[in-house]
């Protein structure tokens, strides 16, 4: 299949200043691709340039094939459409009215919607769920309300590939999952191809089909989420020397509270979670065991304990991982035991606890 | 979708109504009153010597005439810049657009006094309109540098009183002969205005007004804001260029003949809206055109009768009406995210 936009050895910048050089974006219809970086590395500059809102400093970005720059406005309008972040403040608007102006590459010199043209206004109304919106004042409607319908907007344009600058900036994370489900079901049906930057990785991880990095002046890493989304990868692009990123949950974790472990947990099976991050917040340094490596607490007290006393998976905790333990839960002035359910595979860790208790180490 | 459609046609007829209400209350309205069989007699019939005839012939009408087509320009002017700027309180009188024209037409005038020449009303508009560019580059160049509206118009505040005071300063030192021509029409009036000064503004306005209602496609986009207006296909350096030149040309041709007129740029295009329940260019600058005459028949008409056999400036009969309307959007704007 052919890539409908795709950029060659784009420079862009402002002021003559180059900001990231050769890009080189491929976008397939049917496939969302989506740019992350840190804060000011020039995704919008990017998606900007892109959309001809500033010009390319070298390179040529091609759309359906032909180079954009020999294009007409309105056959770039017809493939082509956007949702930025720059907010609108159109006076005495409904939610129709703002949707319809994208009919605008489609009408006659004055601009007068035909009956044709309305079918498809709330067409896209209904397509991002905003049938309920259509007669209301654009100014007073949510934030999460106004994308949605800004987005409609983009649809009137009957596009085939639309941009968008952080679309879920503002929102919350109810409207967030709205938002890019409708444009997910949207590049599936309409056949559309998508080119977004993201702030929010877990997302950017479950939505796109391709993720480009934008890093150090470029684009760093192009490929799936799978190959992009590596615990030492994500770390290096946002030049995060604190925490920890967790490519499985897509989420975030602090850096480990510094100094020798005061309190030993004895976790497992998820139970162990939520403790780790309260030690982690109160700023206590603290040891996990024995922890199997498959198990749900694994990840999380990896990134957040100071020490991890672990077993292979599927394999009962054998003598030397629980003397390990043992010896490391002496060494702390307290014990938690969040772990309740004991198995033929977590043995030990009942007899840790036991051992705790002996000792009235168990908080 | 109904109902909104009905709320247009309403206004529109309203207008009209409140149109041809003011015509006829302004030929009747004056020191020689006159009734209605009178004033259908001297519309329709052939010259008759009477003084009457000669009134309304060659005072009363052109008058009138003057201020619906002023009065519709000036607010059209008013919607274009606001629609350029993206805000509602810009107009031409604010932005200093007017007081630039006006210094323009006074150097030009007084210049052609003293060299015993009267200025023609092609010179006039030649002359406004390159004080009315003058301004609205400084405005520009102004706007590149401060973001928020409200310094924006400040400085066009700014730029008015300077124009206005240099005006007043050229008055000071023109022949003695000239000055009181000068003074009434430097403060803004509708007066001696006669038949071949309307042809002319009907001209200029006439082709201005069909210019932006052509435009009222990509002004309906640009509303969007402009990432979304040159999205849609507009090309936006040749867009703004044509606002920025056709508010000029209204603003300029409304100052060549009658003077700075203060804030029926901005109060009209507000009431209208309000009015039409709607931002459409397509039925705005229409709207606003009438709006604007309206405005103007009516307050003429006071300045003409309130205090008559005195005369009162149109400025400050439009200010009275207008700035209070300006004052109530600044307080009571809805969506006040934007400064």
């Amino acid at each position: 299949m052919r890539d409908y936009l795709y950029t060659e050895k784009m420079a862009v910048g402002y002021g003559g200043q180059v900001l990231i050089e050769d890009i080189c974006l491929h976008l397939r219809r049917g496939e969302i691709m989506t740019l992350i970086g840190p804060n000011g590395s020039g995704k919008s500059t990017i998606l900007r340039s892109i959309i001809r809102q500033i010009a390319p400093i070298r390179g040529t970005v091609y759309l359906d094939g032909r180079p954009m720059e020999s294009m007409a406005a309105m056959d770039i309008a017809r493939r082509l459409s956007v949702l930025m972040t720059d907010r609108v403040h159109p006076e005495l608007m409904t939610c129709r009215d703002v949707a319809a102006t994208g009919r605008y590459p489609y009408t006659g010199k004055l601009g007068l919607l035909t009956p044709a043209d309305r079918e498809k206004v709330d067409e896209a109304l209904e397509m991002v769920h905003g049938e309920e919106l259509a007669d209301r004042d654009f100014a007073r409607i949510s934030d999460g309300q106004r994308q949605r319908v800004l987005l409609a907007r983009a649809l009137c344009q009957e596009p085939e590939v639309i941009v968008l600058d952080e679309p879920t900036s503002f929102l919350d994370i109810r409207y967030k999952l709205e938002l890019l489900s409708i444009l997910k079901d949207m590049v599936r049906r309409r056949d559309l191809a998508v080119l977004m930057s993201l702030h929010e990785l877990d997302l950017a991880q479950k939505v796109s089909d391709r993720v480009a990095c934008v890093h150090n002046h470029a684009i760093d890493r192009c490929g799936t989420p799978e190959e992009i989304f590596t615990a030492g990868y994500i770390l290096e692009l946002y030049d995060a020397a604190r925490g920890s990123y967790n490519p499985d949950f897509g989420c975030l974790e602090l850096e480990p509270p510094a100094g020798a472990p005061q309190v030993f947990v004895i976790g497992g099976g998820g139970s162990g979670i939520p403790v780790y991050r309260r030690l982690q917040r109160q700023g206590v340094p603290f040891a996990v065991g024995v922890l199997h490596e498959n198990d749900l607490d694994y990840p999380v007290a990896k990134a957040l304990a100071a020490a991890v006393i672990s077993e292979d998976a599927f394999a009962p905790i054998g003598e030397e991982a629980f003397h390990a333990a043992a010896e490391r839960m002496m060494s702390c002035s307290g014990v938690l035991c969040p772990l309740s359910a004991f198995g033929p595979m977590n043995e030990k860790n009942r007899l840790l606890r036991e051992l705790a208790e002996r000792e009235g180490k168990l908080l | 979708m109904k109902q909104a459609r009905s709320r247009c046609l309403g206004a529109f007829l309203l207008l009209l109504v409140l149109l041809a209400a003011l015509v006829v209350w302004n030929i009747n309205a004056g020191s020689v009153p006159l009734s209605g069989a009178e004033i259908l007699r001297i519309l329709f019939s052939p010259a008759d010597g009477s003084t009457e005839y000669g009134i309304v012939r060659t005072l009363r009408l052109p008058r009138i005439c003057a201020a619906v087509i002023l009065g519709g320009g000036l607010s059209v002017s008013g919607f274009l810049l606001q629609t350029f700027f993206a805000n509602p309180i810009a107009g031409p009188f604010v932005l200093g657009i007017s007081s630039g024209a006006k210094l323009a037409v006074s150097l030009v005038m007084i210049f052609l006094l003293s060299r015993g020449t009267a200025a023609g009303s092609t010179v006039l508009i030649g002359a406004a309109f390159g004080g009315a560019m003058l301004s609205m580059g400084f405005i520009l160049a102004v706007s590149r540098r401060v973001k928020r509206m409200s310094m924006l118009v400040v400085c066009g505040v700014m730029i008015g009183y300077i124009c206005s005071a240099i005006t007043d300063f050229a008055v000071t030192f023109a022949a003695d002969s000239n000055i009181v021509n000068l003074h009434n029409w430097s403060m803004g009036s509708f007066s001696g205005i006669y038949w071949d000064s309307v042809a002319v503004m009907a001209a200029v306005v006439g082709v201005s007004m069909a210019l932006a209602f052509l435009l009222s496609k990509p002004i309906g986009a640009y509303q969007m804001g402009e990432v979304y207006a040159q999205n849609m296909g507009v090309n936006i350096r040749a867009f703004r260029l044509a606002l920025i030149l056709l508010s000029s040309v209204l603003s300029a041709c409304v100052t060549a003949f009658a003077g700075p007129i203060s804030f029926v740029g901005i109060a009209v295009p507000h009431l209208v809206k309000s009015l039409f329940g709607t931002a459409k260019p397509i039925l705005i600058i229409p709207a606003c055109f009438l709006g604007g005459a309206v405005f103007c028949l009516f307050c003429d008409l006071i300045a003409r009768t309130a205090f008559a056999p005195t005369e009162v400036s149109i400025s400050s009969v439009t200010a009275v009406f207008g700035a209070p309307v300006v004052i109530y959007m600044m307080a009571f704007r809805r969506g006040s995210s934007s400064p």
